[in-house]
C-alpha cells in the first residue's frame, strides 16, 4: 500500500537515516541543513541511538568517527563552512576506512557566502577537499523522495566498502517540501558493516582480503588493535618505508575500482533521434526535464545524462553517452565543477558546452530550452 | 616478563622517546593505575592524537584510535556514546589537549561526560623541535620564543576547573607514587576527570633553558611542587611560586549519559519504545 507523507528535504535525510539504522549524530548547527539534526535530536533516543552537538564541526566529525569505531552507524549533516572544517577528519576516515555518512546541504559560496541560498559548488570539495588522496563516494539526489532513498543508500555503500559517503544536496532541495511515498521500510535493503574478522589471534586490521576492503570489529569486542592516520601496514601499525606507503596509499585509492558498477547510479534512458543531451544533477534535474519536454514537444529530441553518484565520477556512463550525440550541455550552479570532468570522460566525442548559474535563482527550464535551441 | 608487560605491545620496543624523556614514567603510572583498577582491556578504549604524547597507543595493547591533531576528546565522545560500557582514556600532550584540542577541552569538560583525560604537560613541543606550547612559563626560551615567552602561561587545571570539570588532579613524573594514585582516582571518577601530570623534555625544553640534564628537570619538579596540604599552611604570596599537587578538585553531578538516557527516554534497539 502506497503511504504518501508531505516531507521536507532535510526531514527525508533524517528519517532515511534512521530507516537506515543510524545510532548516532553530532552535529553543529548551520543553515540550510539544521533540521536534520532537530529531528535526529528527538528521534534518534527512541530509536536506540544519540545525539549530541558538539562545539564546532571539526569535533562533530570527529564524534561520528569515534562512534564509528565503536560500531555504530553514524553521520552528521552541515553545510559548505561547515563541510570545509570537517575536511581533514573526512580524509582521516578514508584513511583508518571507516564509514560514515556526511550530509552537506550546499548553499551560496565561497567563505559564509548565502545560507539561505542554494549553489551547487563543493563538488569538488567532496572528493578534494582535504589533504593527499583519499577516497569518497559522493550521492547528489534530485528530490525530495530521491533525498530519502539515496541517504539510506548512503549508509548501505559507507558500510559495505568502509569509506566516507557524502550526501549532496543544496538549499533549494533541502527546504523544498513535497509529498512522496514512503516505503515500507522492512522490504529496503539495510547493510550492515562486515563482521566475519578472522578470531583475535590471526587477526591484523587492515590484512585484506580478495574483497580489498577491511573487517574492523566494534572496539570493546575481542579484536584489540591500533587505528591510526598515519600511513599504517596490515597490522594497523605506522610505519613509513616505502614500500608500506606506497601499499596504503594504494590500496585505500583504488579499492572502490572493482565495485564501480555497484557504486554508480547514473540515470540514462537514451533516445531514439537525440544528438544532443544535457547534463544536470541535483535540484536541477527537473528544470532539465521541463526543458527536455519542451523541446521534445517542438520535435527535438534531447537525453538526460544525470548522475546521482558523482563521486565517483561516472565516466564510463558519459563516454558511452557521448558515442551517440554530438553535444553535452552541462548545467550547473557552480561556475563549472563537472564540466572539465565531462570533457575529460568524453575525450573528444562530443562538444561540451557549459552552462553555469550562480546568482542563486535555480536554473529555470525556460533558459536551458533556449540553450539547447541555440545548439540544435 | 612483568605483570605490566601484558599491557604492551612488545613487538613495538623500543619505543621512540628521546634518552630522558619522562613519558615513560607517565605511562607506566597510567598502566599500573588501569591494572589496579582490574580493568578489562577489551573494554578500554586508549585515545590519543598527535606528538610525542599521541604516540603512545603504539605500544599499549588496548583498542585505540590515534585521531588527528587536537581532537581526541572529540573522537573519545562518539566513542562513549555509542557506547558507554567502555572505559575510555584520553592521553594528550600539552599542545594537543591546550592549543589545537583547547575548544574541545573546555567543552568536554562542561559537558561532565565520562572520560578521563590525561595532559602530559611538558611546556614545549617535542615532536616538531620544541616550539612553545599555551603552557610555556614566561620568559623560557623555545625555538619560536628566541627571546623568550612572551604569552601568559596556561593553567590547564584552571581552564577545566572554570568549564565544569568534576574531577581535577595534578600529578608529577618525580612522584610517581602519588602520581598513579591520583590517575587511578580520576579513571574512577564518574563525570569528566582531568589529571595532568607535569613531565619533562630534556632534548628540547631543558636544552633551551638551562637544563640540560635530564635529572636537572626531574629534580627541578621536586622543588617546585608542593602538595595542596603543603600549600594551606603557606602565605598566597609564597604558594605564587609554586605548583600545587593532588587532587585540586572533586564533587559529584550528574554524569553525560545518564542524564542523556533518563531525560530522553532512550532505549537500546529491541527494548520498549
Amino acid at each position: 500500500m502506497k503511504d504518501f507523507v508531505l516531507m521536507q528535504g532535510n526531514q527525508a535525510v533524517a528519517e532515511g537515516s534512521l530507516a537506515a539504522g543510524v545510532k548516532f549524530c553530532a552535529g553543529y548547527p548551520i543553515t540550510p541543513s539544521t533540521e536534520v539534526i532537530e529531528i535526529l535530536a528527538e528521534k534518534l533516543p527512541h530509536h536506540g541511538g544519540r545525539f549530541i552537538q558538539m562545539e564546532d564541526e571539526l569535533a562533530s566529525i570527529a564524534a561520528v568517527i569515534g562512534a564509528s569505531a565503536a560500531g555504530k552507524k553514524a553521520m552528521t549533516a552541515t553545510s559548505g563552512p561547515g563541510f570545509s572544517l570537517m575536511q581533514e577528519n573526512i580524509g582521516y576516515a578514508a584513511m583508518v576506512e571507516l564509514p560514515v555518512v556526511i550530509y552537506n546541504a550546499q548553499r551560496v559560496g565561497p567563505s559564509t557566502g548565502g545560507a539561505t541560498k542554494p549553489h551547487q559548488a563543493d563538488i569538488m570539495q567532496a572528493k578534494w577537499g582535504s589533504h593527499g588522496d583519499s577516497p569518497r563516494i559522493a550521492l547528489i539526489p534530485g528530490s525530495v523522495e530521491e533525498a530519502y532513498y539515496f541517504t539510506i543508500e548512503a549508509f548501505n555503500l559507507a558500510e559495505k566498502y568502509m569509506v566516507p559517503v557524502i550526501i549532496l544536496m543544496d538549499e533549494l532541495l533541502a527546504h523544498m517540501r513535497e509529498s512522496i511515498n514512503l516505503p515500507d521500510t522492512s522490504k529496503i535493503e539495510i547493510v550492515e558493516r562486515r563482521k566475519d574478522a578472522l578470531p583475535p589471534c590471526d587477526y591484523q586490521p587492515y590484512k585484506i582480503d580478495e574483497t580489498d576492503i577491511p573487517i574492523l570489529p566494534p572496539f570493546g569486542g575481542e579484536h584489540r588493535y591500533n587505528i591510526s592516520g598515519m600511513i599504517h601496514g596490515e597490522d594497523g601499525i605506522p610505519d613509513l618505508s616505502p614500500d608500506t606507503i606506497d601499499a596504503c596509499v594504494r590500496r585505500i585509492n583504488t579499492k572502490l575500482e572493482k565495485y564501480y558498477n555497484d557504486i554508480i547510479i547514473f540515470d540514462y534512458e537514451p533516445k531514439n533521434g537525440a544528438d544532443l543531451a544535457i547534463f544536470a544533477f541535483g535540484s536541477t534535474t527537473r528544470p532539465a526535464k521541463g526543458a527536455i519536454n519542451k523541446a521534445i514537444s517542438n520535435g527535438v529530441e534531447v537525453d538526460l545524462l544525470r548522475p546521482i553518484t558523482i563521486w565517483p565520477f561516472p565516466e564510463k556512463e558519459l563516454k558511452k553517452a557521448a558515442e551517440k550525440v554530438d553535444k553535452i550541455i552541462v548545467a550547473e550552479m557552480n561556475m563549472g565543477q563537472t564540466v572539465g570532468l565531462v570533457k575529460q570522460a568524453v575525450e573528444g566525442r562530443a562538444e561540451v558546452i557549459q552552462f553555469n548559474k550562480v546568482d542563486s535563482n535555480h536554473i529555470s527550464s525556460e533558459e536551458l530550452y533556449k540553450t539547447i535551441m541555440e545548439n540544435n | 616478563m612483568s605483570k605490566l608487560d601484558s599491557y604492551l605491545r612488545l613487538d613495538q620496543m623500543p619505543h621512540f622517546t628521546c634518552p630522558g624523556c619522562t613519558h615513560g614514567a607517565a605511562w607506566k603510572s597510567m598502566i599500573k593505575a588501569i591494572d589496579d583498577l582490574n580493568f578489562d582491556k577489551n573494554k578500554t578504549v586508549m585515545v590519543c592524537a598527535i606528538g610525542c604524547a599521541g604516540r603512545l597507543p603504539v605500544y599499549l595493547d588496548f583498542p585505540s584510535i590515534r585521531t588527528p591533531h587536537g581532537r581526541a576528546l572529540s573522537y573519545a565522545t562518539g566513542v562513549k556514546l555509542a557506547n558507554p560500557e567502555l572505559n575510555v582514556i584520553v592521553f594528550m600532550g600539552d599542545g594537543d589537549a591546550a592549543a589545537i584540542g583547547g575548544n574541545h577541552l573546555i567543552h568536554t569538560a562542561r559537558r561532565n561526560l565520562d572520560i578521563t583525560a590525561i595532559v602530559a604537560t611538558n611546556e614545549i613541543y617535542g615532536m616538531t623541535g620544541g616550539q612553545y606550547a599555551p603552557t610555556t612559563g614566561e620568559g623560557r626560551f623555545a625555538s619560536t620564543a628566541p627571546y623568550g615567552m612572551i604569552e601568559n602561561q596556561m593553567d590547564v587545571c584552571k581552564l577545566v576547573e572554570g568549564a565544569g570539570a568534576t574531577f581535577i588532579a595534578r600529578g608529577d613524573v618525580y612522584h610517581v607514587k602519588e602520581l598513579k594514585d591520583l590517575i587511578k582516582q580520576g579513571i574512577s571518577h564518574k563525570g569528566f576527570s582531568l589529571v595532568e601530570i607535569l613531565t619533562t623534555c630534556p632534548t628540547h625544553f631543558g636544552r633551551r633553558n638551562n637544563m640540560k640534564k635530564p635529572s636537572e628537570l626531574v629534580e627541578n619538579l621536586k622543588d617546585l611542587t608542593i602538595t595542596k596540604k603543603q600549600a594551606e599552611k603557606l602565605t598566597e604570596e609564597k604558594i605564587n611560586n609554586k605548583i600545587i599537587r593532588g587532587i585540586l578538585l572533586q564533587k559529584q553531578k550528574p554524569e553525560y549519559v545518564e542524564t542523556y538516557d533518563r531525560l530522553t527516554g532512550f532505549q537500546e534497539e529491541g527494548g520498549e519504545k
